[in-house]
């Protein structure tokens, strides 16, 4: 199992993620203006301020030589994570329904959540059970997630809304207390939170973030028997 | 104008004085010069003798500091300083003040005073992994509200703007709220790097021949003048007026994040591959100041033209070229054959870079302009010649700073007192300021903010660093000297708390107008305690800013000199924590604390008048119960560990409570005085017993730890150290009782309540 | 020439930013201010006025949440 995590010119988390990735499998650095993904068998997009979020957070990044290759991956049916500002890239890119927006309360946050498994059957959280809380920070100034009525409907139904804040938890003013989504054919995946940040008690407050990577691992190795 | 011009055009004694020289001082530069200089050399020596640049009435002083220790690898003179950490590795650090540009844009001002001290930092070649700052504003609440509140939300978001978008994790800090700071806020900023020890890099330029490279951001009309005209007078009287606010605005620099993260990468793959002999980066007065040191610390010359510096703004003037302080912006000196690889380098992570010049052998800084000499300076005339000053330190016969209004009626009872302190601004919970960064990123931190006494930063043998910034204005203000020692005791208590023994300190000296007597009276005071203190803890001084002339229309800041201490623990998984952990475990007060009213929150909130003096501190003493404190941690005997600062015994029990999230039940009973008879005379002997348990409850002073842990462990720290047992912890609510006048229960519910009251300032 | 795009959020979009603003304009003293929104204005200098609608919805604005407005402002700039 081989991890790519891409690497933009003002990417934060791209060696967080890198690190994380490695307690499950191979990982690697790709950066950002190559078209060769090296065989990798799923992608990360990390988080950061990729381009200084200047325009609009990921509006820039999405068009980056590399996410051409991620975009072609993902409709190949490849697993590709997006955290925080990658969610935003993946957003940008389409590959994900809806849009991030200004926090409710304007400003960057930083706080350790309680998020609850919505879907537990995806590729990125089959090592969690339905209903399960997660301990993961999140840290952003753009998370509030936003689609319209329509699509929201849809997420639900398809079991697209993979994750949610838990009760008192969405300070960014998500709607629907979404925390993470996946696409229709759920390979792609992407949440503002960071499990790359809550791989280790030490330093993380909590391993709940490690079961991303986990489930990713099991779905690839399963797929490969 | 062209350059020739601007040479036949002398600046006038009036000129230099504008710009901030004396007239000796301009007598001087004619004579190093040999005739007048013109503009561009005027310019680059009035930045280069300003009080910034050349510290010319604090550096007598600083040469008393403590410097040498087994642990320092660089000390002062560098970019940064740097101690050994093990394992190969070297940790940089410094603080640095940014106080007047934030003054006028606190935003920007904040956040360029970050971006400045992280190219400190990686100037040196060091990856930075923290930041922490230090900031001081006027009263939240009242006339100078409306005003406090913008500088503070403005600083705020700027640390975290810059911090936040360049993946350094703010790990702490500190912010007090005095009226001596409402015309004059502070803004310090500590950065902390890592480097393998024997890939640090210097500063001094050397190989005639090699090339200058100057790489990053494109040169513009950015803060010219800033260093003279922003940093080192006094704010104008009444310039808190909006207008004149306006006016200085074109002469502060932006900051851009994004540029400096690439520059960041930039310059460590750089040294990395070994492409540089030396590195500086361009802080205040721009490619003057970075030509001048890198030349002077290599003792040779150094020849720059103008013309092949990128600029963002056409037409600028050869002068302003060599002032502007345009930020994210690096200068190297380079081998000829490695100059096409540094360029390469540049393009690949998309910053400018540009051969700007050379290395001569000359000792002269020459500025040319396309073929044309437009200036031409002795390196050691720029750098080593500006005069120094002697202070005329005298202790003023009256007090310098009026008492504060009182908020707390004199009346009141101990509960209201308790819920007041811990709901005034210098006490209240920092979490709205601390949620706007972020503390994880690099996946180091193990103790976040609140969480313990000291950042801890993980290192990857399974050691971790421990990092504190503190200073109370207000104790310095009532004894410059004690109040120093203080603030360096209380950082060192700081890493005790988490387990860390200290390594080295920096410091960032803010005062008024040094040419005052009594404002040279604080800051020799205060650099006297400052090197006494670090010579007793072995903590030497590493580095540090000093930031004078903080004066407004109603007089000087506090003194205020912020101390950043850097400390190791053996393992990480060990660190302390403060909050309270287990139902049931006993807590007590460790260390020869004899607390006293005076000069503490308590008395501020009361109106009170700052004392001439503070009681004498027994450093020994002290350092022998942080000693005590750091081992019982690191041998995991006990569960938390809080130094008792602001607000005293009864505020850090509060904060123990919020902090775990559980209650406990104490009691200052026949054994606890009889304790403190021993060990804290001065409390005992206070009378009536009214004031004596106020005193016990809200005094301050140093050498006290609130503890917790089994019985039987703080037994064993009671033969290293002064232990008076307090109570039990358990329990939803603080409850503190004693003797028939002393009971009182208030519920976690209603102390988080209190301590969260800063949330309303960024509402 | 010279062009102007106005970005702003769509209507019914929570805007956080305008209301920020809509509620600090009563504090100074400005009265009757409704609807506030924040957006952003993007200037180019552009040789084809036909390129600006792809351009706005491929990168300058997000279709899903912001409304553009394209202005062509008279000589070369």
């Amino acid at each position: 199992m081989r991890f790519g995590v891409l690497q933009f010119p003002g990417s934060c988390d791209e060696v967080d993620a890198l690190r994380a990735a490695e307690r499950v499998g191979e990982a690697e650095l790709i950066w950002h203006g190559d078209r060769d993904l090296r065989g990798a068998d799923a992608i990360v997009v990390p988080g950061g301020f990729s381009y200084g979020d200047y325009l609009r957070a990921g509006a820039i990044a999405r068009f980056a030589p590399a996410m051409e290759s991620v975009i072609e991956f993902a409709r190949e049916g490849g697993p590709v994570l997006g955290i925080c500002n990658g969610f935003q890239v993946l957003c940008e890119a389409r590959l994900l329904p809806g849009a991030l927006l200004v926090n409710a309360n304007r400003r960057f946050t930083f706080r350790q959540l309680e998020l609850e498994v919505v879907n537990a059957s995806t590729s990125f959280t089959r090592a969690c059970v339905e209903g399960e809380r997660l301990s993961i920070p999140a840290k952003h100034a753009w998370g509030r997630y936003y689609a319209d009525e329509q699509s929201l409907q849809m997420m639900h139904e398809r079991g697209q809304v993979v994750l949610r804040y838990a009760a008192g938890q969405n300070f960014n003013g998500s709607l629907a207390d979404i925390a993470g989504v996946c696409n229709e054919a759920g390979n792609v995946f992407g949440l503002m939170p960071h499990p790359e940040h809550a791989v280790d008690q030490l330093t993380g407050g909590s391993a709940d973030g490690l079961k991303i990577f986990q489930s990713m691992r099991l779905a690839v190795d399963g797929a490969a028997v | 104008m062209s350059a020739a011009a601007a040479a036949s055009t002398l600046p006038t004694l009036q000129d230099a004085l504008a710009l901030g020289l004396t007239a000796d001082e301009y007598e001087l530069v004619c004579e190093k010069q040999d005739g007048p200089p013109n503009v561009l050399e005027l310019a680059m020596y009035s930045l280069l003798w300003s009080e910034h640049c050349a510290y010319k009435h604090s550096k007598k002083l600083l040469r008393t500091l403590p410097t040498e220790g087994r642990y320092v690898v660089l000390g002062p003179g560098e970019n940064a300083g740097a101690v050994d950490v093990g394992g190969g590795l070297a940790c940089a650090f410094k603080v640095e003040s940014h106080n007047h540009p934030s003054a006028v844009e606190p935003f920007q001002g904040a956040a360029t005073g970050v971006g400045g001290i992280l190219r400190d930092i990686f100037a040196i070649g060091a990856r930075p992994i923290a930041v922490l700052d230090s900031l001081r504003f006027g009263e939240p609440a009242g006339e100078s509200g409306t005003r406090t509140r913008y500088l503070l939300d403005g600083a705020v978001s700027g640390i975290g703007h810059y911090g936040n978008s360049i993946g350094v994790p703010t790990v702490g800090g500190e912010v007090y709220f005095e009226g001596p700071y409402e015309h004059n806020c502070l803004v310090n900023a500590m950065a902390l790097g890592l480097a393998e020890r024997a890939r640090l890099v210097r500063s001094a330029a050397a190989g005639e021949g090699n090339v200058l490279v100057l790489f990053g951001a494109s040169t513009g009309r950015d803060g010219i003048g800033g260093a003279s005209v922003l940093a080192s007078a006094e704010l104008a009287v009444g310039d808190t007026s909006a207008g004149s606010d306006s006016d200085k605005r074109p002469t502060v620099q932006v900051g851009d994040p994004f540029e400096e993260k690439k520059l960041l990468e930039c310059s460590l793959e750089l040294l990395q591959r070994d492409l540089l002999v030396s590195l500086q980066d361009l802080g205040a007065a721009g490619l003057t100041s970075s030509a001048a040191e890198m030349a002077s610390k290599g003792e040779v010359g150094i020849e720059i033209d103008v013309e092949r510096v990128p600029l963002r703004e056409a037409d600028m003037e050869p002068f302003e070229v060599m002032v502007s302080e345009s930020q994210e912006r690096m200068l190297c000196v380079v081998e000829p054959g490695n100059v096409d690889a540094v360029l390469a380098l540049c393009e690949k992570w998309e910053v400018g870079g540009a051969a700007i010049g050379s290395v001569t052998d000359s000792g002269r800084v020459r500025v040319v302009a396309g073929g044309v000499q437009v200036g031409d300076m002795p390196v050691r005339a720029l750098v080593d010649d500006c005069p120094l000053y002697d202070l005329s330190p005298q202790k003023p016969a009256q007090p310098v700073y009026p008492a504060p209004a009182a908020t707390l009626a004199a009346q009141a009872t101990i509960e209201q007192t308790l819920l007041a302190l811990l709901g005034c601004p210098n006490i209240a919970s920092r979490r709205p300021l601390f949620e706007q960064y972020d503390a994880i990123v690099q996946s180091r931190t193990v103790r976040r903010p609140e969480q313990a006494d000291a950042a801890v930063l993980a290192l990857a043998d399974g050691s971790a660093l421990a990092v504190s910034i503190d200073c109370n204005g207000r104790r310095v203000a009532a004894d410059p000297y004690r109040g120093t020692v203080e603030t360096v005791l209380e950082c060192a208590a700081n890493l005790a708390c988490v387990g860390a023994e200290p390594l080295g300190t920096t410091n960032n000296l803010n005062f008024g107008n040094p040419e005052k007597p009594h404002i040279a009276w604080q800051l020799a005071e205060a650099v006297r305690g400052l090197g006494d203190a670090c010579r007793a803890l072995a903590a030497p001084i590493v580095g540090g800013n000093v930031s004078l002339y903080n004066e407004g229309a109603t007089g000087p800041i506090y003194p205020t000199p912020v101390i950043g201490m850097v400390g190791r623990l053996p393992d990480a998984h060990a660190a302390g924590n403060l909050g309270f952990a287990r139902e049931g475990e006993e807590i007590a007060l460790v260390g020869p604390f004899d607390p006293s009213a005076d000069a503490s929150e308590l008395a501020k909130l009361r109106g009170e008048q700052l004392p001439d003096g503070l009681a004498e501190v027994d450093v020994a003493a002290v350092r022998g119960a942080h000693v005590a404190i750091l081992e019982a941690v690191r041998a995991g005997a006990i569960s938390s560990a809080h130094d008792i600062a602001e607000g005293g015994l009864a505020i850090a029990l509060a904060e123990c409570c919020l902090a775990g999230g559980i209650g406990a039940r104490v009691a200052l009973g026949e054994e606890f005085w009889q304790a403190t008879a021993r060990a804290a005379p001065r409390l005992r002997a206070l009378s009536p017993a009214g004031e004596r348990v106020t005193a016990a409850l809200f005094g301050e002073g140093p050498g006290g730890f609130v503890v917790s842990g089994p019985s039987a462990a703080l037994g064993e720290l009671g033969e290293r150290a002064t232990v008076r047992r307090l109570g039990r912890v358990g329990g939803d609510a603080l409850t503190i009782g004693g003797d028939d006048q002393l009971s009182l229960a208030i519920s976690l519910q209603e102390l988080a309540l209190a301590h969260a009251s800063l949330e309303e300032l960024f509402s | 020439m010279r062009a102007r795009v106005l970005i702003r959020p769509k209507q019914g979009i929570l805007d956080p930013q305008g209301e920020a603003v809509q509620r600090a304009l009563p504090a100074l003293g400005f009265s009757g201010v409704a609807n506030v929104r924040v957006g952003r204005l993007v200037e180019l200098d552009i040789e084809e006025a036909e390129q600006l609608a792809p351009m706005c919805d491929k990168l300058l604005a997000n279709p899903l949440v912001e409304d553009y407005e394209v202005q062509l402002l008279d000589g070369s700039g």
